[in-house]
């Protein structure tokens, strides 16, 4: 696997579905990874009970743009975050689509898609707490922007050090989404 | 102590056989006040400058003064000293006194100042039980700008903003501050005492030391209210100032000491 | 992994706070309002632990006083705010900078006017660089636009403050306070070490005078100036102080050689107008990026040297307001100096997210000369 050069994402879904934990996470492994990074949030009038989401950009130079209107790849992880990220989604971009909770039907069958059923792969793991996880996992099997490896070991630095002991089953939960990935598009 | 603003002249100096019985402190400037016949101020100033070298706080006295009559206080206080915009004065000794923890700050105010438009400051600073102590000059009207209304007006009071007299209604009553500050958890020492008498003044140095106490104690806020008079915005002579502070103003603000941590 | 224990992954507003307590601050004032919670919240953390003091004030009126009373006592201290919060810290802005005190102001600035939103914005350049509040006063004013940025110049923002005694603001908005990126927690060339910061505010700070000795004279720290030709005086001083602090202006430009336009933009606009000119530039435009690093005093030498090295060479304005730089921008430019420069601008409306994409279309219509609906 090689890593390109710049990549960015667009990570959305409901609020508490971890959306910020897992671009935080993608953030401090780029940049362990020796990368530059940047991690912006966005809260909007939709921040109680709506949708949130954060860009991540991973590049070899210093980041310019934080944010991105057309993103090389999205993690969606309900229906309004599909609504609003897959018509902006850059030519040749990935999206992976939550397939627990968004219709196939809604799906863009012209766009590059690992359709993935985070929330019920997440619940067999452990907790469906993890499905950001796996959505993450299969974002790096599917974009090979980072090694899994890397992503795993940085859980240890954005886990909160109380919930330390769930950082093997986060780990377990990216390998999933990646294995998963992988498949589909190998 | 040393006081380098003061030195007395030298036809002044005591001659052989003569000893000096009275001098200012040395925390005091000693030199005409720019203030009006009969203003209490001068008593005000004197009676802190007074308790400062008492409690041997001369050398680490920080003035935070205020905008009004007292805005140049400083010319007459011998301490290191700063301005603050009107009515924040608290809040700057509050600066102050957390970045200088070992200074003893004060400050000293007119009722439009703390009253007024610092209220928000004063409470705040006091709530907190800032190491501070605040001096409030009560007389009813806004000295400086021409004797407009103040919140410390009496009902009825006639003013240049108030012509038929201050009504409770519309112009609210006269805000008693000591009351105030008493509620308040941080405050360890308030009192409010009057300068109209020489009985009175005596009380007033005392709490003023006491209020100063509470600060180099570490116990929290200390307050005094000092009922002055201003005959110029009045329209009064000074001895009839006085009168008026007897029987007009002290049954609306009561004398006394509203909460002392001191003894606890 | 080889530089993980290098850079931390942090906001721009937790930068501030580490930046301004690496480079001596002690004292932080302030009152809550987004999109800069993260700085007090880091502040009421990190200065108990190292005996400094952190005071949530009533409201921004009382946070500035208590910064003035700090700074008064010569310790390097700090506020932040945006928005409305700033307004109310106006006044104190005035008489510190009348009384000539080293205040330390960050402004992650918000959407307005009024309440606006919690978006970012560039509305707030005015206020910072003319002056909200009363009388003839100046205030430096840095612009970050990366977390790195953000640590670093808060060295600057104090080195300044102190070396001039004057306010110095440090203007972001919602994206560099809220943008999480790698940082190097280590001060930057042109930081004063705290003890250098300490002798400088020695000959004025207020202390208590015993502290100088027996029989020392007391000090007085003030911007009441009434006896007649006083304040004249000390407007003259602020004058020439003033013009000193021009030595400080500080630019970036990028690209700009062979530029037949050269797009001026500061903090996080100027980060997407990079990414903007990086993307043209590959399709062969021949543009670049003035970045304004101070935006008091304004770089006017670095556009007049761009304007000299390449006659004809048209500028563009991108800011996240109505217009505000551009002026500052036309004025350099201006007469002679700017060899007739062409200035055109393109507003991006408060509260919105600014993307490199979006950008190109304005920057390709200036370079042809056409006209940009903003």
């Amino acid at each position: 696997m090689t890593a390109s050069a710049y990549q960015d994402v667009i990570i959305a879904g409901f609020g508490g579905q971890g959306v910020m934990l897992v671009g935080n996470l993608l953030a401090q492994a780029g940049m362990e990874y020796g990368r530059e990074v940047s991690f912006l949030p966005v809260y909007g009038a939709e921040m109680r009970g709506g949708t949130a989401n954060c860009t991540v950009v991973i590049d070899e130079e210093p980041v310019g743009s934080p944010l991105v209107r057309t993103p090389l790849s999205t993690i969606v992880l309900n229906e309004p975050s599909l609504a609003r990220f897959q018509p902006r989604l850059a030519e040749g971009g990935v999206q992976i689509v939550n397939a627990s909770l968004i219709d196939r039907a809604l799906v863009d069958e012209r766009r590059r898609t690992v359709y993935i059923p985070v929330n019920d792969m997440a619940l067999k793991i452990g907790s469906v707490k993890m499905a950001n996880m796996v959505a993450l996992g299969a974002w790096i099997g599917a974009t090979g922007t980072l090694p899994l490896a890397c992503v795993q070991d940085a859980l240890n630095r954005v886990v909160d050090g109380r919930y330390a002991k769930l950082v093997p089953a986060n780990a377990e939960a990216l390998a999933a989404g990646y294995d998963f990935a992988k498949k589909q598009t190998a | 102590m040393n006081n380098p603003c003061n030195a007395l002249p030298e036809a002044l100096r005591p001659r052989e056989g003569e000893s000096l019985v009275f001098d200012a402190p040395a925390a005091q400037v000693d030199r005409p006040t720019h203030y009006c016949p009969g203003c209490h101020h001068g008593i005000a100033h004197r009676l802190v400058a007074e308790v400062l070298d008492e409690l041997d706080a001369t050398d680490r006295a920080v003035l935070v003064a205020s905008v009004g009559c007292s805005a140049f206080s400083y010319d007459y206080f011998a301490v290191d000293a700063l301005e603050a915009q009107h009515g924040r004065a608290c809040a700057v000794a509050t600066g102050v006194r957390r970045a200088n923890p070992d200074s003893v700050v004060f400050t000293y105010q007119g009722d439009g100042d703390m009253a007024a438009i610092g209220l928000a400051e004063s409470v705040h600073a006091a709530n907190r039980g800032e190491l501070i102590t605040a001096i409030f000059i009560n007389n009813t009207v806004y000295g400086m700008t021409g004797g407009q209304t103040a919140p410390t007006t009496l009902i009825g009071q006639i003013t240049t903003t108030s012509p038929a007299g201050r009504r409770l209604r519309g112009e609210g009553g006269p805000l008693r501050m000591t009351e105030l500050m008493a509620g308040l958890d941080g405050v360890a020492y308030a009192e409010r005492c009057a300068l109209d008498s020489v009985r009175h003044v005596r009380a007033a140095k005392k709490a003023l030391r006491n209020a100063f106490e509470v600060q180099i104690r570490g116990l929290g806020f200390g307050f005094v209210e000092l009922l002055s008079g201003c005959p110029t915005n009045w329209h009064m002579t000074p001895q009839a100032a006085n009168r008026r502070i007897a029987e007009e103003m002290i049954p609306v603000f009561p004398l006394g000491t509203a909460k002392n941590l001191l003894d606890k | 992994m080889s530089d993980a224990p290098e850079r931390i992954l942090i906001k721009g507003n937790e930068a501030v706070a580490f930046g301004a307590v690496d480079a001596g601050c002690r004292c932080y004032f302030g009152y809550p309002i987004t999109p800069q919670n993260e700085i007090p919240e880091a502040m009421s953390r990190l200065l108990p632990e190292i005996g400094g003091c952190y005071v949530q004030a009533e409201s921004e009126v009382g946070a500035a006083s208590m910064l003035l009373g700090a700074c008064a006592s010569g310790v390097p201290s700090m506020t932040s705010s945006s928005g409305c919060g700033i307004s109310l810290m106006q006044e104190a802005l005035s008489y510190m900078t009348g009384s000539m005190l080293p205040a330390v102001l960050v402004n992650m600035a918000r959407g307005g006017p009024g309440l606006g939103d919690i978006g970012p914005s560039q509305g707030d350049y005015f206020q910072a660089v003319k002056g909200g509040g009363h009388g003839d006063h100046r205030n430096i004013v840095l612009a970050p636009a990366t977390a790195q940025e953000c640590y670093d110049f808060m060295f600057r923002a104090f080195a300044l403050a102190f070396t001039y005694a004057n306010p110095v603001m440090v203007l972001g908005d919602a994206v560099v306070g809220q943008i999480k990126e790698p940082v190097r927690r280590t001060p930057p060339p042109d930081a004063l070490a705290p003890e250098r910061l300490a002798e400088l505010a020695a000959p004025w700070r207020v202390e208590g005078r015993g502290r100088r000795g027996p029989g020392a004279a007391p000090r007085l720290v003030k911007s009441v100036y009434l006896a007649e030709g006083t304040l004249a005086a000390r407007n003259r001083q602020l004058r020439d102080k003033y013009e000193a602090m021009r030595a400080e202006a500080r630019w970036i430009a990028q690209d700009t050689d062979d530029a037949d336009l050269v797009v001026v933009a500061y903090g996080s606009i100027a980060r997407a107008v990079r990414s903007a000119i990086r993307a043209l530039r590959a399709q062969g435009a021949a543009v670049g990026l003035f970045r304004p690093i101070t935006l008091y005093p304004f770089p006017d030498e670095g556009l007049r040297a761009l304007a000299a090295a390449r006659p004809g060479r048209r500028f563009l304005v991108v800011e996240q307001n109505l217009g505000q730089m551009v002026e500052d921008v036309r004025l350099a430019l201006f007469g002679p100096a700017g060899r007739g420069a062409e200035v055109l601008f393109h507003g991006l409306m408060p509260g919105l997210l600014a993307d490199a994409q979006t950008l190109e279309e304005p920057v390709r219509l200036a370079l042809a000369g056409k006209e940009i609906r903003s």
